[in-house]
């Protein structure tokens, strides 16, 4: 596959392969498959509804970074440079996120966290990833856990970056927010609901003909359908994975922030004790994006613990 | 007060000292003035979003004091929390990835419990080596504007709702009509035979054309045994078409059916259904039709068939020869069954000897329109002239080749008709060309 998807801000270094294709039994994108009607769906079919990007060193271990609610695969630049010298890095949109293939969402399946795992065994069997590092980001982290045990050949390690397993405050358990403030956050996507026209949706999908509407546009990093947008804000807010953690059986290491309003330290705490034998590293970071905020602290726990891992 | 230059002022008065004095002011405003009282909200955060400065007119709004903000308090602490939800997840990631972000609709906590919208522009300051500095921020009154929003996204809301209805409207009118369409053909069915009856010593074919698939035909046809001799045949067209139509086409089948078994000849069948025609619709909506109604009866020693038969109004059978002749079998005077309570019907004979064929059909094949502009009737003369092709051919090829004349007729053909040959076997398959 020598297309490089349009949005993607990854040279491939030299003698990097892209996606290799090689094993994939489509040998042509095949029409346009519908998933709501559960079309057999190929590699290549997964390929481009994720909008798979592959880059850093094929022969390395694989690492599939995963963005969280609200943007896209771009989260990841100022992560990606940090490992494509030894590793082999895998990025993606979900679908309904980014430039993924927005005609794939459907309510019910992205109405659950199972759905976005689904997303991730699905790139990973489009890659025959075996072992590979997953690193998630926000609810991404808890999609991480649910595809690990759904594939646990294809996923041997877990990296949560500013993870929460519930959102809503319960008995005993603090996650920061009341179900209140999460109707509140779906109001102001409501109403940044203008700032996203539906005329939009091709540049933000990518449009492979057309190259010159591949260009970047100011804040499509973050724009999405805000139907899709309520649906992810819902699925992410409004679940409870904290049973999910102890089934972990991977090496796990959880990243918090030192100040997080989305996912407080105590939360990171909790997630810690969830996980057995995992790892928390707190970084000396503000906000919820810490591989943004703080990239080279980041990047240093990431690129320890995967070393540890060979 | 701004006044220029331009427009002296009154002699000798202030004027000119006024307008001096408003420039002075002018200058007075000083880039300081202008930052603390700019109307619209200013702050600059470090990049962990700690205030480091804020205008008064954000103050003011906030209702907050200086020493209570700066260095106090982060940018998102100025929020609601659906905003530092949506500021943490959205803003913060593209004004990091971009270094700027533009136009973002958030809302400010008040002081006193109130909440302003207000539109959000944010732009990273760098140092010459490229590492960020700090976060300057504007912050407009969205107030109006976010109300006019609504209203739109309100009529944006209402109208996908009314096109989402106005889809399962059209999509249970399409339903509604598929379903009346099913019911339309099994009634249409209904009207005319599963299969012709197997004759021995004939042969029989026919064709229905529907002329629109929406309405029923008023058009029909019928072949059965009387008894172990002899065959009854009608076809016929009922005045109108739809519903109505059909409930007559099929009172008239079955009466004509049960006549033909109480009393065979057909001049009496024809009679007994004008009788009940006459009766059931003479109360206001008067229903008719035209009908040939015939018995065939074969003689297995000759081989050849006898044909009687009785007609009201319609046009008259062919007959077609297998010396290759194809004639009108007259029946003159003939009306409307149904019309009058005591109509005479006129009645012809003739015999099918090996190789003949009667054909019957309706006037939607003569009343096709034809030539360039359409307004051409077909005729009986062409219909003749066509059918003597066909003489001394058996029924099903006499069939198919008018099939095939009603399909180039095109849009031409507006009617429903029907066709019906009955014919006897040649003894010989033809060698000859009768053509």
């Amino acid at each position: 596959m020598d297309r490089e998807p349009p949005c993607s801000p990854y040279a491939v270094p030299e003698g990097a392969a892209h996606l290799d294709t090689g094993s994939l039994e489509a040998p042509e994108p095949a029409a346009f498959v519908n998933h709501a009607e559960l079309a057999i769906l190929t590699g290549m079919d997964i390929e481009r509804r994720n909008n798979i990007t592959v880059t850093g060193n094929p022969e390395g271990p694989t690492v599939v970074l995963a963005h969280g609610f609200g943007c896209d695969q771009n989260m990841w630049r100022l992560t990606v440079p940090a490992l494509v010298e030894d590793y082999r890095v895998v990025l993606f949109d979900y679908v309904g996120s980014g430039r993924s293939d927005l005609s794939a969402f459907t309510r019910d399946r992205y109405a659950s966290l199972d759905g976005y795992a689904q997303d991730v065994v699905e790139v990973c069997e489009a890659l025959d990833l075996k072992d590979a590092a997953f690193v998630g980001h926000s609810v991404s982290a808890m999609i991480g856990v649910l595809a690990a045990q759904a594939a646990p050949a294809r996923i041997g390690a877990l990296v949560m970056v500013a993870p929460s397993p519930r959102y809503i405050d319960d008995v005993d358990y603090r996650g920061g927010f009341s179900a209140e403030d999460i109707d509140e956050l779906l109001l102001s996507l409501e109403s940044n609901y203008l700032g996203w026209s539906s005329a939009m949706a091709p540049l933000i999908m990518g449009n492979p003909d057309r190259p010159e509407l591949g260009e970047e546009l100011t804040n499509s990093f973050c724009a999405t359908d805000p139907e899709m947008a309520r649906v992810f804000a819902r699925t992410t807010f409004l679940s409870d994975s904290r049973d999910d953690l102890k089934a972990v059986g991977v090496p796990t290491l959880v990243l918090d922030c030192a100040q997080d309003v989305i996912a407080p330290r105590e939360v990171g705490a909790f997630v810690q004790r969830a996980v057995p034998g995992s790892k928390l590293i707190t970084l000396d970071a503000t906000g919820h994006c810490p591989h943004l905020s703080a990239p080279e602290a980041t990047n240093e726990a990431l690129t320890t613990f995967l070393s540890g891992l060979r | 007060m701004c006044r220029t230059g331009q427009q002296p002022g009154p002699p000798g008065a202030g004027g000119e000292k006024t307008s001096k004095a408003a420039f002075a002011a002018l200058l007075e405003d000083s880039a300081e003035e202008l930052y603390e009282s700019a109307p619209c909200g200013y702050l600059s955060t470090l990049m962990d979003g700690t205030i480091a400065k804020i205008n008064a007119t954000l103050l003011g709004w906030l209702g907050l004091e200086p020493e209570a903000v700066v260095g106090r308090m982060r940018f998102t602490d100025l929020l609601t929390v659906g905003g530092k939800l949506y500021h943490e997840t959205h803003f913060a990631p593209l004004l990091r990835m971009q270094g700027e972000v533009g136009g973002i609709a958030l809302e400010i906590k008040q002081a006193d419990g109130g909440r302003i919208p207000v539109l959000v522009s944010s732009v990273i300051k760098y140092a010459g080596t490229g590492e960020p500095l700090l976060i300057r921020t504007t912050v407009f009154d969205a107030r109006d504007r976010r109300a006019y929003e609504e209203e739109l996204l309100r009529g944006r809301e209402a109208a996908e709702a009314a096109r989402k209805q106005a889809e399962a409207a059209r999509k249970q009118a399409e339903a509604d009509r598929a379903r009346l369409q099913d019911a339309l053909t099994v009634l249409q069915k209904s009207l005319l035979p599963d299969s012709l009856p197997t004759m021995p010593g004939m042969e029989a074919a026919a064709y229905y054309h529907t002329a629109s698939v929406d309405r029923l035909g008023g058009d029909f046809y019928d072949v059965f045994a009387i008894d172990g001799k002899r065959w009854a045949f009608f076809l016929g067209d009922v005045c109108g078409k739809g519903p109505q139509a059909a409930a007559v086409t099929s009172l008239t089948r079955y009466t004509l059916r049960a006549a033909a078994l109480h009393d065979p000849d057909p001049v009496t069948a024809l009679n007994t259904l004008n009788k009940v025609l006459h009766e059931r619709y003479s109360g206001g909506d008067p229903r008719y039709c035209t009908a040939v109604f015939g018995i065939l009866e074969p003689d297995s020693a000759t081989g050849q068939v006898t044909v009687r038969l009785a007609s009201g109004g319609h046009p008259p059978v062919l007959v077609l020869r297998a010396d290759g002749t194809a004639d009108f079998l007259p029946t003159p005077g003939g009306i409307l069954v149904g019309i009058l309570p005591d109509p005479c019907f006129a009645a012809a004979t003739t015999v099918l000897t090996p190789g003949d064929t009667l054909l019957l059909y309706t006037d939607g094949i003569t009343e096709a329109r034809t030539g360039e502009d359409r307004t051409t009737l077909y005729g009986d003369d062409a219909l003749r002239a066509f059918a003597t092709h066909y003489a001394g051919k058996p029924p099903q090829a006499v069939i198919k080749a008018l099939t095939e004349l009603l399909d180039d007729f095109g849009d031409g053909l507006d009617d429903d008709t029907a066709l019906l040959a009955l014919g006897v076997p040649a003894e010989d398959p033809p060698t000859k060309n009768t053509r």
